[in-house]
């Protein structure tokens, strides 16, 4: 386990975090009404923000930040990997889909 | 063979002085539910990807109007300050504060109780227009509008939608109820079983939910034979593993939030 005390005594950070999650969440929503960007743009906005909000939860909430470098790098490399995955397997089949104008 | 079992002892009693330290520096539970966060999250990736897959090849509505973003964005704020109150759940934990910590994960459970019954009235409102999957029970009345004619030509849009969401809520109630069970123990038995009965009997038998409030059942079982056959006192160890968990109910929301709700968002 890693050491209580030394997070215990910056609690402050957590709030700040909480904080800047709220804003981010305010910001998409924002994005979401203006429709300042077209389809596309709008979703790698959307995903860039979501996976900025998703590293401050893993990162101070789930206390990886915190946790030794292998077991950080081991979740983070092993995760991501099976994601990248996933993309190849599924979006070149429905990028062929949409060419052949099936619908 | 029995100098294997004297050491196996020696190590699983603390005899010796000295052991060998874990390799990622972390007790095994943590790393166990790590491990399933790390493949729940594949699950959840595959839905989502499942979602964007059928998003790009389909004339994809875009029905929300202002109130179910509203709506939406409160459940968010709800989640995100969940996760803040299980943080100070784990710091009293840590502390040796028994009162705090009970006090912090029930702050916790209200917030994440107050996401299902959002989403939950948000579900009851978009099935009573009109959006639904074969399976659901009709609704009294006969819906008409957009939603209806989305259900018709756009089938993915309500199956993708209800399986994503379906999912997280699941996992967000199962989420509130292991805190329940860890912050409470034996005694949060009884809720369970009271809200269940409840849920049954007040929810109308049109609404999906008045089958869904089953799964309290499925997890009262499952939570009775846990904490019956091996009841213990749960540390701050267990609170920070129910912790990783909550916050990975929230992490997924955040994915779920901009690319379900924001990316259908109506322009009026």
């Amino acid at each position: 386990m890693h050491d209580a005390t030394t997070h215990d005594d910056s609690k402050g950070q957590y709030f700040w975090v909480w904080g800047a999650l709220l804003v981010l969440t305010a910001v998409e929503v924002w994005l979401g009404y203006k429709q300042i960007f077209e389809a596309v743009r709008m979703l790698e906005v959307l995903l860039i923000l979501s996976v900025i909000k998703s590293a401050l939860i893993i990162g101070y909430f789930m206390h990886l930040k915190f946790e030794k470098p292998l077991m950080r790098w081991l979740l983070t490399l092993s995760v991501v990997t099976c994601f990248i995955i996933m993309y190849f397997f599924f979006f070149p089949d429905a990028g062929r889909i949409l060419k052949l104008g099936v619908n | 063979m029995a100098d294997a079992t004297l050491q196996h002892d020696t190590v699983q009693h603390g005899l010796s002085g000295e052991y060998e330290a874990p390799l990622f520096g972390a007790y095994s539970k943590k790393v166990g539910m790590w491990l399933f966060l790390a493949s729940d999250s594949l699950t959840f990736g595959a839905l989502l990807f499942a979602f964007s897959y059928n998003r790009i090849y389909t004339a994809w509505p875009t029905p929300f109007g202002k109130d179910s973003i509203i709506n939406a964005t409160i459940m968010t704020a709800c989640l995100l300050s969940s996760s803040l109150t299980m943080v100070m759940g784990v710091f009293a934990a840590q502390r040796g504060d028994r009162a705090w910590t009970r006090n912090w994960l029930l702050a916790t459970m209200v917030f994440g109780t107050a996401f299902i019954v959002l989403h939950g009235m948000e579900w009851s409102k978009l099935i009573g227009e009109g959006l639904t999957i074969p399976g659901f029970p009709k609704p009294a009345g006969h819906a008409a509008g957009e939603f209806v004619a989305i259900s018709k030509n756009v089938p993915q849009f309500p199956a993708t939608f209800f399986g994503l969401t379906a999912m997280h809520m699941l996992h967000v109630t199962i989420g509130v109820i292991y805190l329940g069970v860890v912050a409470f123990r034996k005694w949060f038995l009884p809720v369970l079983g009271v809200l269940w009965v409840a849920g049954y009997l007040m929810i109308p038998a049109d609404n999906v939910f008045h089958y869904g409030v089953h799964a309290l059942l499925v997890c009262l079982i499952v939570a009775a034979v846990i904490l019956f056959l091996k009841p213990k006192d749960y540390d701050a160890h267990d609170i920070e593993v129910a912790g990783l968990y909550w916050h990975f109910v929230d992490l997924v929301w955040m994915f779920i939030f901009p690319l379900v709700y924001l990316m259908s968002t109506k322009i009026v």
